[in-house]
């Protein structure tokens, strides 16, 4: 298959007063290809977001690029020029759906009107007419009322707002979509229903791959081919949907997935986990593993430097002694 | 459990209409059930469901349209609001906008001794204050003297739930007290809601949207839908054999492990 996107040791981090810098993404290395899902986990503050937003290229200040390189469907982003970025990248090779993202409609403007603007912006020798044409074609295509695109972003539902952005945001049938949770502001049945059309723009060939941030893990069981793991600003295990979620080997993993709570049998009167400890402050410089204090199994070892990637059983795990085989399967749920 | 002198709050016909103009909406719909002492309870219900206006009307935060709300035997339309509130309170999805945010912790967590009856001076506030934030697993040292934007969503979160330590109400209502924080963290606030009720015998209802978190922790759970409960019962029941269509499809939107999830194909 085709590789669209390649990461490779990308470092990006926030200017703090005084000098200081707050590592959010430090040493992040990913492929994703065509036709692929790519869900990325992690906890709060773990820099998941913080990556979603510099996949295009762009970093806002505070924000800083330090080093590695975005490679996107043969194109260095990174070293792109802005107007090219603006013109030929964004929205037609990548597209960002950033969290919160149904709360950019303009609330003066109707859906058409709105999406003639953002349109005029990438494709200035289409009319307002031809824009607004296409749009409809794209909302029956899906299926999805027409309506909608005379209607005002508060005569929508949430779940329909949602929808609405992530087909303005495909119109120009991007390569890769980055959608940073798109559905944790939706109750479970709208949640569906987005998820449902971000599938079915893969199935139509419409968009060709997509990444999906989320913390919630049972969602990435059904949206996600690869799963990758991330904390405190690197990915400490990347794997197969399986893999990660039925078999983990990073302990951090384990730890996630034994504090999902989902109505199965099963789940009632298991023991969750309980750790204490927060995720490291970034403004430091971390020795050793970086889930070292929280860690049920660590060694001394662990805390000596930091581990790198290794291959454990076809996946990736970033731990000194990653969990046998064994253990795991006396982990898995039931 | 279905002597009357074990139930703590009993809510009968409790309905409340929204109106504005010839506009009408009717949130909540003739709703009635009950809450045992010592009880966990979920009121499960979508967006929009009514089910935040009804922990709003039990809190005696809203005035119901008609029906009652009957605690211990009261109803609470002739109790003091003092009085109701040292026994029943509140927790709410967002911590941040439930603490003024010029003071520090330690200034509101002193104020909440207010409600209080019994009069205490700093130092015996001071050493309860300890003695709670110990309960909820944060050490004193670290949070006393900071603001809350200083501090992270589940610090916020446990610092709510060590005011219930210290006023130690017998029923604590608790609107998405876990919505906006990672599940890691949300296993250590169940955990301390779980304290709560075998320690102090708290009777808990959890407000939520999650169908999972309402599983694991309830004895009992309600589907609230459209303002009208459409099912209740032992929450293995409810979950695993659903007899409503809206609760089964409710059930079936909620992204398992290991049941499908996603049929696109064809849709």
């Amino acid at each position: 298959m085709k590789e669209l996107l390649r990461v490779s040791d990308l470092k990006a981090y926030y200017q703090l007063r005084l000098g200081e810098k707050l590592r959010a993404v430090d040493g992040v290395t990913l492929t994703l290809h065509e036709g692929e899902v790519l869900g990325i986990a992690g906890e709060s503050g773990c820099g998941k977001s913080t990556l979603a937003s510099c996949l295009s290229g762009l970093f806002f200040p505070p924000l800083r690029y330090n080093g590695g390189e975005i490679i996107l469907d043969g194109i260095d982003v990174i070293r792109a020029d802005k107007q090219t970025l603006r013109k030929s990248i964004l929205g037609k090779k990548i597209s960002f759906i950033p969290q919160s993202a149904m709360n950019a409609l303009n609330p003066t403007l109707k859906i058409g009107d709105f999406i003639a603007d953002v349109m005029q912006e990438h494709e200035p020798n289409l009319s307002r007419e031809e824009t607004i044409k296409r749009a409809e074609e794209r909302f029956e295509l899906l299926s999805l009322p027409k309506d909608v695109l005379k209607a005002y972003p508060f005569e929508l539902s949430g779940g329909m707002k949602q929808r609405t952005i992530v087909v303005i945001s495909t119109l120009m049938n991007p390569e890769v979509v980055v959608a940073d949770e798109p559905t944790s502001a939706l109750d479970v049945s709208s949640q569906k229903q987005v998820i449902s059309l971000m599938k079915r723009l893969l199935e139509m060939k419409i968009t060709k791959s997509m990444i999906f941030i989320t913390h919630e893990l049972p969602l990435l069981r059904h949206v996600a081919d690869r799963i990758a793991i991330m904390y405190a600003g690197v990915i400490l295990e990347i794997g197969t949907m399986s893999q990660i979620i039925f078999a983990p080997r990073h302990p951090y993993t384990e730890i996630l997935m034994s504090s999902v709570i989902v109505p199965e049998k099963g789940i009632r009167g298991r023991r969750l986990p309980l750790i204490s400890g927060r995720p490291p402050d970034l403004r430091k410089r971390i020795k050793g593993c970086r889930f070292a204090d929280r860690c049920p199994y660590v060694t001394e070892e662990c805390k000596a430097s930091e581990p790198d990637m290794k291959e454990v059983d076809g996946r990736e795990v970033r731990c000194i002694h990653p969990l046998k085989k064994k253990e795991v399967e006396q982990n898995v749920i039931i | 459990m279905s002597s009357s002198n074990n139930v703590i709050l009993k809510v009968k016909e409790l309905t409340k209409v929204f109106s504005s103009g010839r506009r009408k909406v009717i949130a909540v719909d003739h709703v009635s059930f009950d809450i045992h002492k010592g009880e966990i309870v979920s009121l499960v219900g979508q967006s929009g469901s009514g089910k935040t206006t009804t922990a709003h009307m039990i809190l005696n935060l809203l005035k119901p349209t008609s029906g009652n709300i009957v605690f211990e035997d009261k109803d609470i339309k002739y109790v003091n609001k003092r009085a109701y509130w040292q026994n029943v309170q509140g927790i709410f999805q967002d911590p941040f906008s439930s603490f003024n945010q010029f003071f520090v912790v330690k200034k509101v967590l002193r104020d909440t001794f207010k409600i209080l009856d019994k009069s205490f001076n700093n130092k015996e506030k001071d050493r309860i204050i300890v003695k709670a934030l110990e309960d909820v697993n944060i050490d004193p040292d670290d949070v006393l003297e900071k603001y809350p934007f200083e501090l992270s969503g589940g610090q916020m979160q446990r610092i709510m739930i060590a005011r219930i330590f210290i006023i130690k109400p017998k029923l604590v209502i608790a609107d998405e007290p876990t919505s906006m924080i990672d599940s890691i963290l949300r296993a250590n606030i169940l955990e301390l809601f779980e304290k709560l009720r075998n320690i102090q015998g708290t009777s808990i209802m959890f407000i939520t949207h999650d169908i999972g978190l309402a599983y694991y922790v309830s004895d009992r759970i309600f589907i609230m839908h459209n303002g009208k409960i459409v099912e209740e019962g032992d929450a293995e029941q409810v979950i695993m054999n659903p007899n409503h269509p809206y609760t089964k499809g409710l059930i079936e939107d909620v992204p398992t492990l290991h049941k499908e999830w996603l049929l696109t194909k064809g849709s």
